[in-house]
């Protein structure tokens, strides 16, 4: 269902041996015969199985904690709370470290985490779990930013008061010059909920002490950070801590922070001097939370006759739950990308992050973005009516060029969003449907894109964002790359092995990865921020010229162009060969050649092991406000979304009937990987735009903390996807390549949104859009008219 | 009804024999023992995944009786003496099952943590219906979550299983 097709042509890919190719994933055997181990398929002689207490009140003092009967039960292990852990307090962004292993005085939330069990089976552990009791002193609680926000509110944090976490406010240009100069001037308010990453596989964490180091594997998205917080948590030296992630069950963003299963595991291993295994049942995957913030979102936007954009301003409030995590990156994240999108330079963005007693939020697939560009596409569409504009159009208009800064500092090099634009357009059938579909029947547009990769590492330090490793076997037969870049599912160690082959010249499936052990691979910091084809792409590629360099020296002493006839005599250079796929010739006789093996293996008899080393550190990018580290990023990527839906005008049930994405990704490594992005970025905003969210009770308690209850797409909800890619090239990435994973995501929610207002007539301002929403959206429509008729 | 024995609690034990992937397996389990343990914990067939733990998402679907069952939600003392089908009996002597190939083909599995439970509904379905029709299979595979994939590539590399065989 998705077209190989490239549009503009901007790279070279057509010469590369194994970028640029369907290659099959390195990863695929072992997924499809079940041989690949998940961390919950791992075990460990004399292991202990362990779960967390958790706080059945949303706020509370903890005036007892009862484990007496608990551990009088045969079995149980060893049961800890705040005073048996470190009291150090962690969390995702250095300036609000907020997070305990346990909690220390009051629990924040319906599933804080006050304690852990260890015992010898599952079974033992959930019924010691019942014996526990918690006397608490419960207070009052606030489970929205307004309740958050009233004065005489309870206080969640001595540190946030008025509850506010986070606090932004930006201006950039002049929004009162653009405000005079305005031919249109327009506000919408909307609001977006709370969603979950809704990956398959739960948290677990098993660890384990030997002497002083502690091995921990986890299901992860980082290596680094996992190791780095474990030793700052247990003040212990980087050196001591290992990790290893097992294959991981899909991440999202609901896997970069530190989970409960990481800090007790460790803290239960310790104690007892056994491997412990910590476990999440799905539920409790709701309770870690991180995910999707609620938002309300108001935009005013003044606009010229010809709609060309010249002033935004734009005020976000976020629902933050209880703790931090990476939620003041999601914050200003909600503000800073939109001028990448949009050229236009009088901005004022203001943001409030407040702290509630629920579920802390955090980062999920293109975190801060899907939720504002849902409004402002919305809001957009609204503006381009307002002005009997086409919807493409006003997006062509303000579209970012390449090769531009935008006001808040930011270069964007590779930008091709007007192309995606037109070339959606052209190929969703756009201007045969737009305003001519019948009633119950809609089009809508979206547009949006992402960072590839953050400008900076999540805490201060100088080291590199990522290295690069590779080893040649003895026999110059089989090469291994080093990297702790995570494959979560997206298929970063596939697409790394191919930019390795690349790099080196040496044939792909001659090929290992070695990856997620902070032991034997080499530093990178992961899985977030759409950065590892970029980043760990460039220490990869580095790694792989480095090898080739050594290859070239060793062959221009081995090979001979022939005595006569030959292009010339004489002793060859390096830089008159070339490897690629496994055999070195010399460029203007490539019948003269030798196999990159036999010179591997003469330069391993020679100097010793052949390795090859990579570095990438992004430098100084652009942006100097305060905040400008969300945001800045060595590329940036660009895309168009449109969703044809039909809605049932009796019972509100929207159905999505075709998509199409074009993507403005740079070089595409592997196409087949990126379309898998596109599809499943597809499949999460369309369950984000129509079912999905994250409900409780008045007293904070979850209610659907299961997948039967938080509806996610299934096969037979899912439409056809076009998916197409613009061959663009990006100067700063290797090969020219730019992120997908998770700016695809990004225009879902607008434009599925979008089409629902073009099919029905109505805008309902509140996400996700269930039928009951839309029915009682086309009700209110219909009663308003009825008013006005009289 | 599987024969049992009492244990020093108490606890009545029941004698099973189950056939997993062509072999016969004689054990003593629990009551409460479901069959999704029962192969991940005393056969060691982790290949069959549990996520849920109350049918909703398919990750731990096997074949019993050569129909689609999610195994969380089996209990092993009632499937004493019938036959079972995981993951690991989808390859024969070396060779993987044509939908194995066309899910490697088409790059089908991302995280891969639903892959086996797709792979054992879409066998079922192969086994009643050769050539399903496009609604078929995502009928088939409705049952199974997946949150990489928006199911595209899976829902063809089995129509592409069902057409080459």
């Amino acid at each position: 269902m998705s077209k190989e097709f490239s549009y503009l042509n901007l790279n070279k890919s057509a010469s590369y041996s194994y970028v640029g190719k369907n290659l099959k994933r390195v990863d695929m055997l072992d997924k499809v015969t079940g041989r690949g181990k998940y961390i919950d398929d791992l075990k460990f002689s004399n292991m202990l199985y362990a779960k967390l207490i958790r706080s059945t009140e949303a706020h509370a003092r903890i005036i007892n904690i009862d484990t007496s009967e608990a551990e009088k039960l045969p079995g149980v292990k060893a049961i800890i709370t705040a005073k048996d852990v470190p009291s150090i307090k962690y969390g995702l962004s250095p300036a609000r470290y907020d997070e305990n292993i346990f909690c220390t005085d009051t629990v924040k939330y319906y599933g804080d985490k006050i304690g852990a069990i260890a015992a010898i089976d599952e079974e033992t552990v959930y019924k010691a779990l019942k014996l526990i009791k918690v006397e608490y002193e419960v207070l009052p609680a606030v489970f929205t930013p307004a309740e958050a926000a009233k004065e005489g509110a309870p206080q969640i944090f001595e540190e946030y008061p008025g509850n506010v976490n986070t606090e932004i406010h930006l201006e950039f240009g002049d929004v009162e010059k653009g405000r005079q100069e305005a031919y249109h001037i327009r506000t919408d308010r909307l609001s977006g909920q709370r969603t979950l990453h809704g990956f398959i596989e739960p948290h677990c964490t098993i660890a384990y002490w030997k002497g002083k180091r502690v091995h921990v594997q986890s299901t992860h998205q980082s290596v680094h950070y996992l190791q780095h917080h474990i030793a700052r948590i247990f003040d212990m030296k980087e050196g001591d801590v290992r990790v290893t992630l097992p294959y991981v069950g899909g991440g999202f963003g609901g896997k970069v922070d530190i989970s409960g299963t990481d800090v007790a595991a460790v803290a239960l291993s310790k104690i007892t001097g056994q491997p412990v295994k910590v476990f999440f049942d799905l539920e409790e995957v709701w309770l870690n939370g991180r995910g999707r913030h609620g938002m309300d979102m108001k935009y005013t936007t003044g606009v010229t006759k010809e709609g060309k954009i010249v002033f935004v301003e734009a005020e976000v409030i976020l629902d933050g739950g209880a703790y931090s995590g990476l939620g003041v990156a999601t914050s200003y994240y909600t503000g800073s990308l939109l001028n990448v999108l949009y050229d236009f330079d009088n901005y004022k963005f203001d943001a409030y992050r407040y702290v509630t007693n629920l579920p802390p939020c955090g980062a999920q697939r293109g975190h801060g973005q899907p939720h504002p560009r849902y409004a402002f596409e919305s809001h957009l569409d609204h503006i381009a009516e307002d002005l009997g504009m086409d919807p493409i159009d006003i997006r062509i208009v303000n579209a970012r060029k390449a090769n531009t800064v935008t006001p808040n500092g930011y270069e964007v090099k590779s930008y091709y969003l007007k192309e995606a634009n037109e070339l959606a357009r052209d190929v969703s059938g756009w201007k045969e449907k737009k305003g001519k579909l019948p009633k119950g029947r809609g089009i809508g547009v979206g547009n949006g894109g992402f960072v590839t990769g953050a400008g900076f590492c999540m805490y201060r330090t100088d080291l590199p964002h990522s290295i690069g490793m590779i080893k040649i076997y003895d026999d110059g037969t089989h090469a291994i790359v080093y990297t702790q870049a995570v494959d979560i599912g997206q298929g970063s160690d596939t697409v790394l092995v191919q930019m390795a082959a690349e790099a080196m010249g040496f044939p792909y499936e001659d090929i290992t990865i070695c990856t997620r052990d902070s032991d034997l691979a080499t530093l990178d910091y992961g899985a977030y921020a759409s950065r590892q084809t970029l980043m760990a792409g460039w220490a990869v590629k580095r790694a792989g010229e480095d090898i080739k360099k050594k290859i070239l020296i060793q062959a221009a002493e081995m090979l001979k162009v022939k005595e006569d006839g030959g292009y010339r005599s004489g002793k060859l250079m390096p830089e008159e060969l070339d490897c690629k796929e496994g055999y070195v010739f010399v460029k203007q006789e490539p019948a003269v050649n030798i196999s990159f093996a036999e010179v591997a293996r003469a330069y391993f008899v020679k100097h010793g092991v052949l390795v090859g080393r990579g570095y990438y550190h992004p430098g100084k990018l652009g942006g100097s406000h305060k905040g400008a580290a969300v945001g800045t990023s060595p590329a940036y990527s660009s895309a168009t979304q449109i969703a044809e839906v039909e809605v049932d005008m009796e019972t509100g049930e929207t159905k999505v009937v075709g998509t199409w994405d074009v993507h403005d990704s740079g070089c595409v490594v592997n196409p087949q990987l990126l379309h898998g992005q596109v599809h499943g970025a597809f499949s999460m905003g369309i369950g984000e735009t129509i079912w999905e969210k994250v409900v409780f009770d008045e007293k904070g308690k979850l209610l659907n903390g299961n997948f039967a209850e938080y509806r996610m797409p299934t096969a037979l909800d899912m439409p056809h996807v076009e998916s197409l890619v613009l061959d663009t090239f990006e100067p700063n990435g290797p090969w020219g390549v730019k992120e997908v994973g998770e700016g695809a995501t990004t225009p879902t929610l607008g434009c599925v949104a979008n089409a629902v207002y073009d099919a029905i007539g109505v805008r309902v301002t509140d996400l996700p859009l269930t039928p009951e929403s839309i029915w009682r959206g086309i009700k209110e429509a219909e009663k308003a008219k009825e008013k006005e008729g009289k | 009804m599987a024969n049992y024995v009492v244990d020093r609690d108490g606890i009545k034990r029941y004698l099973v024999t189950i056939t997993v992937n062509g072999n016969k397996y004689t054990k003593m389990i629990k009551a409460n023992s479901l069959l999704a343990n029962f192969l991940r914990e005393d056969l060691d067939l982790t290949g069959t995944k549990k996520a849920c733990e109350q049918g909703d998402c398919g990750a731990c679907t096997v074949l019993l009786n050569g129909k689609p069952v999610n195994s969380c939600m089996v209990l092993t003392v009632c499937v004493d003496g019938q036959e079972v089908q995981t993951v690991e009996g989808l390859e024969s002597n070396g060779k993987l099952d044509i939908l194995q190939e066309k899910f490697i083909e088409h790059s089908a599995p991302q995280c891969g943590f639903c892959a086996p439970g797709i792979l054992m509904s879409a066998k079922g379905l192969l086994a009643d219906n050769p050539h399903p029709t496009e609604k078929e299979v995502r009928e088939a595979i409705a049952g199974n979550l997946c949150r990489c994939t928006g199911y595209v590539h899976y829902v063809e590399a089995i129509l592409d299983a069902a057409d080459s065989k």
